[in-house]
């Protein structure tokens, strides 16, 4: 049985100009043990689909999935305190700015006491012992001293590895970090990487790491799932995905990266990732698919072996490519 | 090819329904609207719905109770005061009175208050530390305190009683508009004016002072509530309007003896004093709340 | 002989920084001692992570700032001898920037048009109509249509933003454009486009770029030379083939090996550089690297080192100097890249 199971998670949001789609059908479910990364561009519903998943989001935000359980537990079904019970103890989050995902009132050492006292009871200073072996397990020197200070005075990779520390106190089952080293520099970003993966071994959690960042999925996730504008396009093993993309968003989106770049300009995509108010019919790549079929216009794609496109890209069944012109974004 | 004068009008539109969308979330600030539209129409024309002049005494029908109780006449919807003139006549021309109070108050104190704010902020140093040591003194006396001592130094009158107060709230748009430039000027859009060339008047009234504008706007319909009761608090110490102006706290000086034996010559203005306050209020917080971006929901 | 656009000779940019009531102000070293040339056409890329000082060197290059020392000569015009006003303000039109924040760098309460024409109604004696046409015939080439020009800016996605702001860049015909970080806060497909967009624009008008950025994979598509900074010390200058094929300083090999990419080999052995970067109002004595490195002797300690050529690179570092680095170099290094 899976850790986390979800079939058809939707999300709308109700805004000044009528209802907004972020997120549109997306299944996933990941087994324990397993790091799965989530990779989407800005207005993909990456992050949002997460939120929903924690319960996190504002009032006008609707939820509705034919599933979504976690451990055997419906999620759905539950009211807040029964959520609240999970989420921070089973399920964790982390997020992108730590600097600011931290409360600046408060020590380090109150901050991580306060959510192991929050989950198991009893008081918080009888929790000093365990808070300075968390944070010696995420690499913090110094981790007695360290439990006085505030969070102004450390770096924002110092900072990262707190957040973690909070959010591994419990032992959690599933971690979720949302773009967790976008905010840092390179060298920091690829000690925190190897820190999550490291932890996420020792420790038997899953991992979702969400993130924009292409080249830190395949330094990392054994599956990806692939989000563009709402929808879940792909989902494949890191491998097969990055050597074999089927879906022709993440064929361009590999292609866009300078990484692959023949000769002095990059390969584009033209065009932007449609808004709220200009959704194209049919599939919603279309407009900036260099594949694009009548078909495609039309009708809403079925998703095939987890490829949500009408002629997914396969030696035998790649279609020539039809004539784009260089749409620039309006 | 669009003609793009269209374009720019439906945006215009779009903007104000925008605006329209977050201020109607809140109902209280909807009927203040239409309160304060209505105040505004009854100032405008006043001539024309007032039944009788304000200034007209009717000496045999002096001390008339309101209406519907015993004794009223169908005339003089809400009684006569002490002199026999009509009180609904006399508020509704109070009305022109007290939104002009509030008007001048707040275009005086704004624009000294903006301009000090933004050279203040801008300048920083000596210039910044002489400005809101003066303020700060201004805010140390309590308002009407101050007022007071100004009007008895520039004399009695409406006109005068205006600047007072003015002079009294300055101290409050110099500080927001102090945070908000010191906010602004670090922003990449001001160093990039900068490199274009930019002189400080320019990078001032053309690049920060447009950023600043929401907590000012917000802070002004505040300040006309707070300056209409202000000058209705001078005109009932004797200080502001002097009679026969039917300013409303003049109204209510001029009526102060028979407060017990013809409280309606009382009741009235205050209620009046009361609904347009609290109507200006209402609406000044629907305003915050259209124009603050961080509570902007989608 | 081809004159550089940019001749800079041991800039240094130091903060006098507040420390306590009656103690005198410390002093942060920002940049010290940057050297370098640039030519028209030509890319330089300064990378670094945050605290190097590529930002210090993007604000003395576009003039917001001056140099406590060093030389600086814009098109064959130096800065120390710049007094009068008309000679500063042409200046001023030879170097433009480009903000890392696409929301930040525009003004929020002007109309795209108003923003593209400001330049213009500063520096030049044009009327509404022609300053209308310059402004249209600036969009035209970054992309953008003639009906934004009365939008504003919180209309616009990140990459449209982008645009405008190069296209204010461009608009008073600078030389040199200076681009912090122009592409960070941008989607990958949109930034394929922007850096397109950098490249056709640059090759048009010979624009020479100075491209900050701490994203290795767009430096070494869109860059010319390198210049690798730490602390506000150079420590690598070399062209993009040489720095990425034959990195010599230990800090630049650490960056290259930390830096993740989609063709990678699993397994492969990592640099781990122990510890984070030091404050740089207290920075270590001698090579600032020296916390770090792991190739750090009694000279690193003491005495900072200096640039030298080293085959075709110029480097920074006591371990180059005196051979240390060379033997582990051929075994270790060769698989971490």
């Amino acid at each position: 049985m899976p850790l986390l199971e979800i079939v058809n998670l939707t999300v709308d949001f109700a805004t000044a100009n009528g209802s907004f789609r972020a997120v549109d059908s997306i299944d996933l479910s990941i087994d324990e043990r397993e790091i799965v990364a989530i990779v989407g561009e800005s207005g993909s519903g990456k992050s949002v689909a997460m939120l929903a998943l924690m319960g996190l989001l504002p009032w006008t935000a609707t939820v509705s999935a034919d599933c979504m359980r976690f451990d055997g537990q419906d999620l759905l079904g539950m009211n807040d305190k029964q959520r609240r019970k999970i989420i921070g103890k089973d399920i964790s989050m982390i997020f992108q700015e730590p600097m600011t995902s931290l409360n600046p009132c408060f020590t380090i050492g109150y901050q991580l006491t306060e959510v192991l006292c929050q989950h198991f009871g009893g008081r918080r200073r009888s929790y000093n012992n365990r808070a300075v072996e968390l944070l010696q397990q995420v690499g913090i020197p110094a981790a007695e001293t360290r439990l006085n200070a505030y969070p102004h005075q450390l770096s924002g990779g110092m900072c990262q590895r707190v957040m973690i520390a909070m959010m591994i106190a419990c032992q959690p089952k599933l971690l979720i970090a949302d773009e967790p080293t976008t905010a840092l520099d390179v060298t920091i970003q690829a000690q925190i990487l190897e820190l999550l993966v490291e932890l996420q071994q020792n420790n038997n959690m899953a991992l979702v790491l969400i993130t924009h960042d292409m080249a830190v999925v395949a330094e990392t996730a054994e599956r990806v799932v692939v989000l563009y504008a709402g929808w879940q396009v792909e989902q494949r093993s890191a491998l097969d995905l990055f050597s074999n993309p089927r879906h022709p968003y993440t064929e361009a989106l590999l292609n866009a990266l300078p990484e692959r770049a023949q000769g002095k300009l990059l390969n584009a995509i033209p065009g932007v990732v449609p808004g709220q108010l200009d959704r194209p019919k049919g599939c919603i790549f279309n407009p900036r698919c260099c594949y694009v079929q009548d078909l495609c216009r039309q009708q809403l794609p079925e998703r095939q072996e987890g490829v949500l496109c009408h002629y997914p890209l396969e030696l035998d069944l790649k279609p020539s490519r039809s004539s784009q012109d260089m749409v620039t974004d309006s | 090819m669009k003609n793009p004068i269209v374009v720019s009008k439906s945006l215009r539109v779009q903007q104000w329904r925008e605006f329209w969308f977050y201020f109607s979330a809140s109902k209280t600030a909807v009927a203040g609207l239409i309160f304060l539209i209505g105040v505004v129409l009854m100032a405008l024309f006043a001539d024309v719905i007032s039944p009788h002049e304000p200034a007209e005494q009717y000496r045999q029908f002096a001390k008339v109770p309101p209406a519907w109780k015993d004794g009223g006449q169908i005339q003089f919807l809400l009684g006569t005061d002490y002199a026999g003139r009509d009180m609904w006549s006399r508020i509704i021309h109070g009305s022109r009175l007290s939104l002009l109070a509030g008007c001048v108050v707040v275009v005086l104190s704004l624009s000294i208050g903006v301009l000090l704010g933004l050279v203040a902020g801008y300048r920083g140093g000596w210039l910044d530390s002489l400005i809101m040591r003066v303020m700060d003194t201004i805010m140390a006396v309590p308002g009407l305190l101050m007022a007071l001592v100004f009007v008895a130094i520039l004399g009695p009158g409406l006109l005068n009683a205006m600047v007072a107060i003015a002079i009294t709230y300055t101290p409050s748009f110099v500080r927001l508009t102090r945070a908000s430039t010191l906010t602004e000027l670090n922003r990449d859009y001001v160093t990039a004016s900068k490199m274009a060339g930019a002189r400080p008047m320019r990078l001032m009234f053309i690049s920060i002072l447009p950023n600043c504008m929401a907590p000012l706007i917000v802070q002004g319909t505040l300040s006309f509530s707070t300056a209409i009761l202000d000058t209705a608090a001078l005109g009932f110490l004797g200080m502001g309007a002097q009679a026969p102006m039917p300013e409303w706290g003049t109204l209510i000086a001029e009526n102060r003896d028979l407060m017990l034996s013809a409280p309606w010559t009382v009741t009235f203005p205050g209620i009046a004093i009361l609904l347009a306050v609290l109507a200006i209020n209402l609406v000044g917080d629907g305003l915050r709340d259209a124009l603050d971006p961080k509570l902007k929901r989608s | 002989m081809i004159q550089p656009i940019i001749k800079a000779r041991d800039l240094q940019k130091h903060y006098p920084v507040k420390s306590g009531f009656l103690k005198p102000s410390q002093n942060l070293r920002a940049l010290a001692g940057v050297s370098f040339d640039l030519y028209a056409g030509q890319t330089l890329a300064v990378v670094g992570e945050s605290g190097c000082g590529k930002s210090t060197l993007a604000r003395l290059l576009a003039m917001i700032e001056e140099p406590t020392s060093g030389r600086l000569s814009i098109d064959g015009v130096d800065l120390t001898e710049v007094n009068n006003k008309s000679l500063s303000k042409g200046l001023r039109q030879k170097v433009q920037m480009v903000f890392q924040d696409p929301f930040g760098s525009l003004n929020p309460r002007h109309k795209i048009g108003d923003i593209l024409q400001e330049p213009l109604v500063i520096n030049t004696g044009l009327n509404a109509s022609e300053r209308r046409q310059k402004a249209l015939e600036m969009m035209n080439l970054v992309g953008l249509r003639e009906e934004h020009f009365q939008r504003y800016p919180h209309m616009f996605s990140g990459g449209q933003r982008q645009r405008i702001a190069i296209a204010r860049a461009l608009i008073l015909k600078p030389k040199v454009v200076v681009l912090d970080e122009p592409v960070s806060a941008l989607d990958v497909s949109i930034q394929a486009q922007v850096i397109n967009l950098l490249i056709e624009l640059q090759q048009e008008l010979s624009l020479a770029y100075v491209f900050i950025s701490h994203d290795l994979s767009v430096v070494r598509h869109i860059a010319d030379e390198v210049l690798v900074m730490y602390l506000g010390r150079p420590v690598e200058h070399s062209s993009k083939e040489v720095l990425f094929s034959n990195p010599q300083h230990p800090y630049t090999q650490a960056l290259l090996s930390a830096t993740p990419q989609v063709a990678t080999q699993r397994d492969r052995q990592r640099i781990k550089l122990k510890g984070e970067m030091p404050s740089p109002i207290d920075p270590p004595s001698g090579c600032v690297f020296n916390p770090r490195c792991q190739y750090a002797n009694q000279d690193c300690l003491t005495t900072p080192p200096v640039m030298e050529l080293y085959n075709e690179s110029r480097v920074a570092c006591w371990a180059l100097k005196q051979r240390r680095i060379g033997e582990l170099k051929n075994s270790q290094t060769k698989s971490m890249l």
